[in-house]
């Protein structure tokens, strides 16, 4: 056993999420954050008087922990607004489970809402707005006026270079969307719940070639929060604990000309710190959570991260094992691809992980889950972060 | 009857201190490259220094207007409404035969579904409304 001083220091107590089939949830953001951090908190017993660290990266005002902490009327000494986009979530987890680890911080709130499907019919503006209203930045300058859709054309120049270089095929990325929505087809709340399968995703609309519309993340509200504290505290609590086992980030590049190599992430980084932290390795998982932004996404998590080889993905995945009674159960609410996708997913990898090792699956509980990754994206292929999660069992 | 919109113009691209050389050329249709003089080597895109060695001994020279094809991707529905009446069309990362990557959007006439990594591209210019000129990557063999 491993003994670095990170491992099993920490563990989620509480978690909440809310996404409904409609794709909007009501409330206005600050409600929404509120409610899923009572929720949270109700579920691992805890109340706000116990908080005393915030981390938030929503990049609305000027600065999002001290407007939320001012909100909840709490006083932390411990704060984090790290903002890498989607994978901002996994990071608040490393950094949190480091801070209860060093006695910074005892009890630690993450917390996510974004409504863009609502701020759309409202007409204030969609995911992707933000896209448009940059400054001089050096996007603006050597890469919008080029003509790149983002973010499904940065992601769809990956797919094309790693069909060059692996012969992956389009059939192939369509897998993963297909075996997504099979435990879709399981969630009341997914937003997609019919089966689909390899060609729907070709018929459908190209979104950036060689990525089509079924090979794209949703645009929903969507929310959620954990709640972390000391293993010693967590055995207390209301729930089971889940204890984080390792973590790690990678980040390669901000804009996608940027990326060292199209075809590897930092993902090859940040499973590598995660998996030693934890000493497991990818055999010893049960359940993975991997960001779906786009299929493509997937397919370079289950290289980098090492369940296959890489450039072996696409055979992989043709085999079926991310479906429910696959080998590697993955994206078991349904993932961005079909459950929820408000802009930021990495919350709710974290959350379905979390249920997973508690058995709280229902109809997709992967039996006898006790190893869970939670894998985030954030940016264009930016920005990865792996938190490994285990049972009380696996300490 | 509906009144009749503006057409849109294209996406006209700041220029910042660090890119004027480079905009500065392009008036004259003319490719250049940010170099290290410490480290004898290209980078793309310029930041006013190196990001090998940190240097900010940058010269600009003339580069070789050639290249390959990276990766591609067809958009069927433009960035920006200023592009709408071309699109389809392909944006590609290209390699430049000094050494860096480039994003550019082909010019090429036909089929952009058809452009594939490998294929051999020549720099091209396309005038932007105050007298600069936007790269772009026409392909010129495969």
């Amino acid at each position: 056993m491993p003994d670095h001083p990170l491992r099993g220091a920490a563990a989620i107590v509480g978690v909440a999420d809310q996404a409904d089939a409609s794709g909007q949830i009501p409330g206005t953001v600050p409600q929404i954050e509120a409610r899923m951090i009572r929720e949270a908190l109700a579920d691992a017993g805890l109340t706000l008087a116990d908080v005393d660290g915030v981390a938030i990266n929503n990049p609305v005002g000027w600065a999002a922990s001290l407007e939320l902490a001012e909100r909840l009327g709490i006083t932390p000494r411990w704060t984090d607004t790290t903002q890498t986009g989607g994978s901002s979530f996994e990071i608040h987890v490393q950094h949190a489970a480091a801070a209860i680890a060093l006695g910074l911080a005892e009890v630690v709130v993450v917390v996510y809402a974004a409504t863009p499907r609502s701020d759309f019919k409202r007409g204030t503006g969609g995911w992707g707005s933000r896209a448009n209203t940059a400054g001089v930045t050096p996007n603006m300058e050597w890469e919008f006026p080029h003509g790149l859709r983002l973010p499904m054309g940065a992601y769809a120049l990956a797919a094309s270079r790693h069909m060059h270089e692996f012969g992956t095929t389009s059939e192939q990325l369509a897998e993963i969307a297909v075996q997504t929505r099979e435990w879709a087809t399981m969630n009341p709340r997914a937003r997609l719940q019919d089966p689909i399968t390899v060609d729907d995703v070709l018929a459908s609309p190209m979104e950036a070639s060689p990525l089509h519309k079924l090979d794209c993340c949703l645009v929903t509200d969507g929310a959620g929060a954990v709640v972390l504290t000391s293993m010693e505290r967590a055995r207390d609590l209301a729930r089971p604990p889940v204890a984080v086992l390792g973590a790690g980030v990678g980040h390669t590049h901000s804009m996608i000309s940027q990326m060292p190599d199209l075809t590897t992430t930092g993902g090859a980084i940040s499973g590598r710190d995660a998996f030693a932290i934890a000493g497991l390795g990818p055999t010893d998982v049960d359940v993975v959570e991997l960001y779906d932004s786009f299929t493509i996404t997937v397919l370079l998590a289950l290289e980098d991260l090492g369940f296959c080889p890489k450039g072996e993905g696409g055979p992989f995945v043709a085999d079926g094992p991310l479906r429910p009674g696959g080998a590697l159960p993955a994206n078991t609410n349904g993932g961005g691809l079909a459950y929820t996708h408000p802009g930021q997913y990495g919350m709710f990898l974290l959350v379905e992980a979390v249920r997973q090792l508690r058995g709280e699956g229902g109809p997709r509980q992967v039996p006898g889950a006790e190893v869970a990754v939670a894998h985030g994206s954030g940016g264009v292929l930016s920005a990865m972060a792996t938190v490994v999660l285990g049972t009380e069992a696996t300490l | 009857m509906a009144a009749e919109r503006p057409r849109p113009e294209r996406f006209s691209p700041p220029q910042s201190d660090a890119g004027a050389p480079f905009w500065e050329a392009s008036r004259d249709r003319r490719l250049t490259l940010p170099w290290c003089t410490d480290c004898d080597a290209p980078h793309w895109y310029p930041r006013g220094f190196c990001p090998t060695c940190l240097s900010d001994a940058i010269e600009w020279r003339d580069a070789e207007p050639e290249g390959t094809v990276h990766a591609v991707s067809v958009q069927p529905k433009p960035n920006h409404p200023g592009l709408a009446d071309r699109a389809p069309y392909a944006v590609v990362l290209v390699d430049l035969v000094d050494g860096v990557r480039m994003m550019l959007q082909c010019s090429s006439a036909g089929d952009p579904g058809a452009i594939a990594v490998g294929d051999a591209v020549r720099v091209g210019w396309e005038a932007l409304p105050d007298g600069r000129h936007l790269p772009t990557a026409e392909v010129t063999g495969r």
